[in-house]
């Protein structure tokens, strides 16, 4: 289970995340939602400490992750970047397996280039992909490419920086089911942040929507569509007029 | 009041340049304890000691070449003035060894490979790249820096050896093609006005400056701002204070090398 209270994240006077309070249950698939520049990917970074957040705490399993073991805490963790963030230098296979061929986790270099293309498969790709450089992907291949590199050392906890960003709709449902299939076979925790209400409505057990640096309303995917909130209801709706200033 | 405001403008340029300062210093610092601790990678090593090595050498080789021609065509005419032509020999080997190879060879070495890395590492933190690196648990500092920045250490002294020879060359060229120089006295005089510690005195300021060139391009690369402005900043920025800390650290290593 990860728990955040009290976050607070300021980058100079832009005080991003004023008070974050959120539980992500073990095994559930949590969505945030917010519009862009709430400090969501901010969120996302304070938990895995690519960010340090100013003050609060930030707990996996009752441990703060300021104290954990840093190694063994990110082992848990896999991640999905908005762009896909793979490495150029470096083929397919060698991106899919980069945590297998070095650090705790090193397998010999077959096994590794296997199990890789295991993943590849996977996500939908054939293993002639798997000797080809990122560039010569398209937006949609290299977001499988980073589905499969983070879900390659079985992680219990998979995160989606806005997953299905730059995809035509197409390409954005078939990866939204992906990743659905995926969380619920792996039996991971996932968290995801998202504006593309498609992939809040294919991913998401539970919505926590971020707004002016606080969880505005948090619940289930089943009570979205109901809940009284203006803002989620503005948010959900796609309306100009709300809580929610269009220009921000 | 309106007096004050240049000195204002002054004192903030001047302590946000020893920030800055400060900062390369601890990026240093950082870069050197991380050189003796696992997990080490050879592969990067090798392949940025190809890179920064193997591939600057036309660039140093030529610019050597027409150096040292240069300068024995310079040192001819100067030292006619007072009828010491003979000298030609001497004075381009100690000048190739002890300033211009390092020192040109360093430069050079600075606009191709610090411009690379900067560009290479920068474009890898916008991209989010380097955020990835970290959620793989593998160190940012230990998989892109230390690699770069022990292999230029090691490849630049090499790059001024192999310099030197190329630059002491092209004056044995000029000297004895254009000026007249009998080719074994050239020779001769080259080998007995040199000394060892000329050369090695060169192959440590070869070292300083290839250290010097790589972390510059690792530090403006692992800071650069976003979007490609960010990044082309962060290339040129790299270039001009490598070039800027190879010169000031060859006056400071030539003080402490031959101050009398």
């Amino acid at each position: 289970m990860i728990t955040l209270s009290q976050v607070h994240k300021a980058f100079g006077k832009n005080r991003v995340l004023r008070g974050v309070d959120l539980t992500v249950p073990t095994g559930e698939s949590m969505v945030i939602i917010g519009g862009s520049g709430t400090g969501k990917s901010v969120l996302l970074k304070c938990i895995l400490g690519l960010v340090q957040p100013d003050s609060g705490t930030i707990a996996l399993d009752g441990e703060d992750v300021g104290t954990a073991a840093r190694d063994a805490f990110l082992a848990r963790f896999g991640m999905l970047f908005q762009g896909g963030a793979l490495f150029d230098s470096l083929p397919v296979w060698q991106n899919v397996a980069f945590r297998l061929l070095r650090g705790s986790l090193k397998r010999p270099k077959g096994e590794a280039r296997e199990i890789a293309i295991e993943k590849l498969r996977r996500v939908g790709l054939k293993p002639e992909v798997a000797d080809l450089f990122p560039a010569e992907l398209s937006g949609g291949m290299q977001k499988r490419v980073g589905l499969a590199r983070a879900i390659a050392a079985e992680p219990e906890i998979i995160f989606f920086d806005e997953p299905t960003t730059g995809l035509d709709p197409i390409m954005a449902g078939v990866i939204n089911e992906l990743i659905r299939e995926i969380v619920t076979e792996m039996g991971a925790t996932a968290m995801a942040i998202t504006h593309d209400m498609s992939s809040v409505r294919a991913i998401a057990d539970r919505v926590a929507m971020l707004h002016d640096g606080v969880i505005q309303w948090t619940g289930p995917i089943a009570e979205m569509d109901e809940t009284s909130d203006p803002y989620v209801q503005q948010f959900i709706h796609g309306r100009a007029e709300g809580p929610i200033a269009a220009v921000r | 009041m309106i007096l004050l405001a240049p000195l204002g403008a002054l004192g903030r340029l001047v302590l946000t340049g020893l920030a800055t300062l400060g900062r390369m210093a601890i990026f240093g610092a950082e870069t050197l304890s991380h050189l003796f601790r696992p997990p080490f990678y050879p592969k990067e090593f090798l392949a940025a000691l190809m890179q920064i090595g193997w591939f600057s050498l036309p660039v140093v080789g030529m610019t050597a070449l027409f150096t040292g021609g240069a300068l024995a065509l310079q040192i001819y005419a100067g030292g006619a003035r007072f009828s010491a032509e003979a000298v030609v020999p001497s004075i381009v080997a100690i000048g190739m060894v002890r300033e211009l190879g390092p020192v040109l060879g360093g430069l050079m070495v600075a606009a191709r490979v610090a411009s690379s890395i900067a560009a290479e590492i920068g474009t890898m933190k916008v991209t989010e790249q380097i955020d990835a690196l970290t959620t793989l648990s593998t160190h940012p500092m230990k998989y892109l820096t230390v690699p770069r920045v022990l292999a230029a250490t090691l490849a630049v002294p090499v790059l001024v050896a192999v310099g030197d020879s190329i630059g002491i060359f092209g004056g044995y060229l000029v000297g004895v093609n254009r000026l007249g120089f009998n080719p074994a006295t050239y020779l001769k005089n080259t080998r007995e006005f040199l000394e060892l510690w000329d050369i090695v005195s060169g192959l440590w300021k070869g070292a300083a400056f290839g250290f010097i060139v790589a972390l510059m391009g690792c530090y403006f690369g692992m800071n650069s701002a976003r979007g490609a402005q960010g990044v082309g900043r962060a290339t040129k920025s790299a270039v001009v204070a490598a070039s800027v800390l190879i010169l000031a650290t060859n006056y400071l290593m030539t003080e402490l090398f031959f101050s009398a």
